[in-house]
């Protein structure tokens, strides 16, 4: 029964790719392609012996059921053969030979690419319960939404990231684009990717690590290659400060905010919290828990326990006039 | 012809009172009662299991549910994880384990009586201890109740910077205390097997589930010692200033996975034994033929438990291990299929050509075969690493192991219940609520865990207490639940089933299947004493030789 | 059912029990000195052994003597000369009385003089964890082994009891044995 739904997915999957977003069996990006490649293989090995196995058993079920009319004696006692036993220890052998080089050779292409002088670098650093994103080489530093630009297979632009923890465990995992990778203290990893279409990739933090694990969510955000290097440039610029919030940016930075945010340009440089200099220019908030509106976003800063109970983020005990100012200050963060 | 063996009448009538009824059982050092002490003691726990999954499965019937708040759901998994392990399998399966193997050797006892009635309280104790966190665990900070950092507790989230209160020290704890129980019995298990054998019982002429047992003993001290180490490790660091698994101070996260690991996985196989065991019993005196391939099902047995302390790190294939590393695991993996293959493939072999019984035990072992092929092969495809850095900590997985414990162990478990009841209590359960319980039952159980590979394949991690809609898995998660309530009602009828039969099932006898090992040979339930004399046997089916003298076993051995 | 077997004997379940043990407690112990090995050389800061450690000879000599002491003590007792055995069985409980004193005052030099405690860094978690688990090994063995004394005192402990003692030398036999396990890791290698 299982069998049939995976066919059946398979082949749902691989006709209609947004029936899921985070479907394994659509990969649109290398490390994907080849584990799919893989999972056919070791599905079809799987259903060929789930066949033959259950069909035998289906057969002794019925053959060798008790009859009515029995004669009541015991049927002939059969103790054992060893030319049946070497058989099928023999071809289960040879199975999982086969099995076991197709796999090796995957591990192999997967775990050691080719890096090229045009790959993007990121270091994504996953904390409780958000992604932070670096781009050392282009000096950009945002959170939670990642951007990274398609690959064309003629020429290709893979992206590499490094991936580490400020805290407990996590894993990256972003169905369509690539197999898991941990994000473990003291204990760098990397995976790659080089997503061949553009659109926008869903995911989400698939180690336990905490309260919130379900709530840090991924996006990865393919873009052209000049709608990439435009944004960018936009997260390059430092934040485009206004008279009109000064009010907002006054009790921003006085409150304990700055403990944990980056606003670049202003006093505000903690690094505990998400860079909130280009906020505006994000989808969504609190790792993807919320829609980027401003009803949220005032929620949010009054109490984020309403939208992300367990975050990490404190009440700050604003009153309203003060959320309303902070609110119409971070807007202006584009 | 009689195989009955002579029982003194019990001298206590049933009309002792109570506080001495009790004083017996709480003082008991007897195997038949230490046995049963430990099945009703999982079977309690197996009922506060589920309805921890309960909660979490009504919890995700939708996305974005509020059934309960994310620390009670990260406590729900935490302490079901844990109860189902180290509170249900591994006590029921102890307490099969002592119940029958000095009666299917014919010994009086185990090797160590009371030793283990110790073994017994530790383990009762660590239960206790682990729910007692509930209300005991309110650290310096009124944090801490129940431990939530999953069963497996991975560092650094139960550092004391991650886990204040001492909700993860009361998961160490009982863990620890109930550890030196599983030790305990694992001692006497392997003392009695190797000791206590009745004349002219051999080691290969000794009962599969005595081989099995034996394996699973040596198994257990190999596997929950290092355990306990890390256990001991952990401890040190939240409250001596260690620093094992302190990563800020150079201290490896990755360390503590090995070693849990290196405990984890062998711990499955402590589990899925005495479940093969079960089925070695049941499926070769309902198919009334000998068991096929004796001496390969005993070889493939130890090459399983050589082989399941090799393959530890396929948990960690997305940790970042070096190729070669997830190489080695791949095929160490891969090849404990082997053996699990072969065991199968003889018990098919045992039912080929013989006269197959559909009383309730065999439902319950054909069952058992059809959903651990399945459970084996999902695991076969875990064990491929790429395949596994997709499928790896989503709901395949958690799919593929309640496929196996659920699937596997637990029909197994049911169908050694239906088997070993009437010798334990002297009356027969009955057949046809024996046959709503497996229908009902099956029928929870593939929807449940059928299903589940789904949303596994679609992109759901594990341990999410809720999820957003427009995944594709909202359809997937509302059969999963469901399922539950089948399965929530043939446990109901099974339970009544016990509770009837006891009361008002047919008297048994002692030997109700026409078995052929020696526990059928006395008494059901059998006197203290288990045999007025010491038996002595010459073949793997001594009773089978008593009744067809002219045909006995050991002329074809 | 009925042919009598004769000559079945099969292992006493003393010795049986005690191996048992001693897989299980060697697991334990292999855990403690991999996680030493895995962790040596990984110290940024703090003491390191090469600065800190004396190798104990003479504390070690100690205890491992006492494997010869304990042996001749059970052999006396299965001769059943029990004043033999007394004399032996003391000198064992001296001996591993004598490495216990020499722990402490290595422990005590390596605290106070030199600052190395078990949180001090990663080689003091370490080693303090390994040669502590060691060590509450050897007191276990010496309270087990000062009971038999105080028994041998009273008078009840004879030759039919020989079979006993020895299940109890074979745990200090694996006591010792676990010290060349350890002293090797952690004053040979480790450094």
């Amino acid at each position: 029964m299982v069998v049939l739904w995976w066919s059946a997915n398979l082949a749902f999957g691989a006709s209609a790719p947004y029936a899921s977003p985070t479907n394994i069996f659509a990969p649109a990006s290398t490390p994907a392609d080849s584990i799919f490649g893989l999972s056919l293989f070791v599905l079809a090995v799987s259903a060929a012996i789930f066949v033959l196995v259950v069909g035998l058993l289906a057969y002794c079920v019925v053959k060798f059921r008790k009859r009515e009319d029995d004669d009541g004696r015991e049927p002939p006692q059969v103790y054992g053969s060893n030319q049946v036993e070497l058989a099928w220890t023999v071809i289960p052998v040879l199975i999982v030979v086969a099995l076991f080089m197709a796999t090796a050779r995957v591990i192999a292409t997967v775990q050691n690419p080719a890096r090229t002088s045009n790959t993007i670098e990121i270091v994504a650093i996953g904390h409780q319960f958000w992604w932070e994103y670096r781009y050392p080489g282009l000096k950009v530093v945002t959170a939670n939404e990642l951007h990274v630009p398609v690959s064309d297979l003629a020429h290709p632009t893979p992206t590499h990231i490094e991936l580490l923890s400020a805290d407990t465990d996590h894993s990256f995992w972003v169905p369509r684009l690539a197999g898991k990778t941990d994000l473990i203290p003291n204990h760098p990893n990397n995976t790659w990717i080089d997503p061949h279409e553009t659109g926008l990739y869903l995911g989400q933090c698939a180690q336990y690590c905490g309260t919130q694990h379900a709530k840090m969510l991924l996006r990865v955000y393919v873009q052209s290659q000049e709608d990439f290097e435009r944004w960018i440039e936009e997260q390059r610029r430092p934040a485009q400060l206004s008279a009109a919030v000064s009010e907002g940016q006054h009790i921003f930075e006085t409150t304990a905010c700055i403990n944990c945010h980056t606003v670049s340009g202003t006093v505000a440089n903690g690094r505990f919290g998400p860079d909130l200099t280009h906020l505006m220019s994000r989808d969504t908030i609190a790792a993807g828990a919320a829609a980027n509106n401003p009803e949220n976003l005032r929620r949010w800063i009054q109490n984020p326990e309403t939208i992300k109970p367990g975050s990490l983020m404190p009440a700050m005990q604003l009153n309203d006039r003060e959320v309303d100012a902070v609110t119409a200050y971070l807007e202006t963060l584009r | 012809m009689s195989t009955d063996s002579i029982v003194w009448p019990r001298s206590e009538s049933l009309s002792r009172p109570f506080v001495d009824q009790l004083h017996e059982w709480i003082t008991t050092v007897d195997h038949k009662q230490l046995g049963i002490m430990y099945i009703v003691y999982a079977l309690i726990f197996l009922v506060i299991g589920g309805v921890e999954a309960t909660v979490m499965r009504i919890q995700l019937i939708r996305p974005h549910n509020d059934f309960v708040s994310p620390q009670v759901f990260n406590r729900m998994f935490t302490m079901h994880g844990t109860t189902m392990i180290f509170f249900v399998a591994m006590p029921i399966m102890f307490g099969f384990g002592n119940y029958l193997l000095p009666l299917m050797i014919g010994a009086r006892d185990m090797a160590f009586p009371r030793l283990n009635a110790f073994s017994f309280w530790l383990t009762a104790f660590g239960g206790f201890l682990l729910y007692f966190s509930l209300l005991g665990a309110n650290g310096l900070y009124g944090a801490g109740n129940a431990p939530d950092v999953g069963w497996f507790a991975y560092a650094p989230l139960t550092s004391l910077a991650f886990s204040t209160g001492h909700s993860t020290d009361f998961w160490t704890l009982s863990l620890l205390v109930s550890g030196f129980g599983s030790i305990g019995t694992a001692i006497n298990i392997i003392a009695t097997i190797v000791c206590m054998r009745c004349p002219g019982m051999t080691l290969g002429k000794m009962p599969l589930l005595a081989w099995l047992n034996l394996v699973m003993a040596g198994l257990v001290l190999l596997a929950v010692s290092p355990l306990t180490a890390a256990q001991i490790m952990l401890m040190i660091d939240r409250y001596l200033g260690g620093h094992f698994f302190d990563t800020q101070a150079g201290g490896s996260a990755v360390i503590w996975m090995h070693f849990f690991w290196i405990f984890g996985h062998p711990e499955v196989y402590v589990l899925i034994i005495p479940a093969f065991a079960f089925i070695s019993e049941i499926v070769p005196v309902f198919s009334r033929k000998a068991m096929f391939g004796y001496p390969i099902m005993v070889a493939a047995t130890v090459a399983i438990g050589f082989l399941s302390m090799s393959v530890w790190a396929h948990h960690m294939f997305t940790v970042g291990m070096s190729s070669n590393a997830n190489t080695f695991f791949v095929l160490s993996t891969m090849a404990i299929s082997v053996p699990t293959g072969i065991k199968i493939f003889n018990w098919l072999a045992t039912m080929w050509g013989g006269k197959i019984l559909f009383k309730t035990p065999m439902l319950f072992a054909i069952g058992f075969l059809f959903q651990f092929l399945i459970a084996g092969l999902t695991g076969v495809m875990l064990s491929a690493a790429p395949f596994d850095w997709q499928l790896g900590n989503s709901y395949f997985v958690v799919a593929h192991f309640h496929y196996v414990i659920v699937g596997g162990i637990l029909f197994a478990l049911f169908g050694a219940f239906y088997y070993w009841f009437p010798k334990m209590s002297g009356k027969m359960c009955s057949e046809t609520l024996g046959r709503w319980h497996f229908w009902l039952f099956l029928i929870g159980f593939h929807l449940t865990f059928d299903f589940m590979h789904i949303p596994g394949l679609l992109g759901m991690p594990r341990r999410i207490y809720t999820y957003e809609p427009g995944r594709g898995w909202d359809t997937w998660n509302l059969i999963i639940t469901v399922g539950v309530v089948f399965q929530s009602l043939g446990i109901l009828v099974f339970v009544y089933n016990l509770l009837w039969s006891y009361f008002r099932g047919e008297i048994a006898g002692s030997d109700p299947w026409d078995a052929w090992t020696l526990e059928w040979s006395t008494s059901s339930p059998p006197p203290a004493y288990n045999f007025a004399t010491i038996p002595t046997v010459r073949s793997r089916r001594p009773l089978w030789d008593l009744k067809h003298p002219q045909d006995p076993d050991w002329k074809y051995e | 059912m009925t042919v009598p077997e004769p000559n079945w004997v099969l292992p006493a379940r003393g010795p049986v029990a005690m191996f048992c043990l001693i897989a299980a407690e060697a697991a334990i112990f292999t855990i403690f000195v991999v996680a030493y090995l895995f962790y040596a050389g990984k110290n940024p800061m703090g003491p390191q052994p090469r600065d800190v450690l004396e190798a104990p000879i003479f504390y070690s000599i100690c205890l491992l003597s006492s494997s010869l002491t304990i042996h001749m003590a059970v052999a006396a007792l299965r001769k059943g000369s029990i004043r033999n055995f007394g004399a032996w069985w003391g000198a064992t409980i001296v001996l591993g009385a004598t490495f216990l004193y020499g722990t402490a005052s290595e422990w005590h030099r390596l605290i106070y003089r030199e600052g190395l405690t078990i949180s001090t860094n990663l080689f003091g978690t370490t080693y303090y964890s390994l040669v502590g688990l060691h060590g509450s090994h050897v007191v276990i063995g010496l309270v087990a082994m000062t009971t038999v004394m105080a028994f041998a005192f009273l008078g009840k402990v004879s030759q039919e009891h020989a079979e006993r003692v020895d299940v109890l030398s074979l745990y200090w036999h694996f006591v010792d044995a676990v010290w060349v396990v350890v002293f090797t890791v952690v004053y040979i290698i480790g450094r």
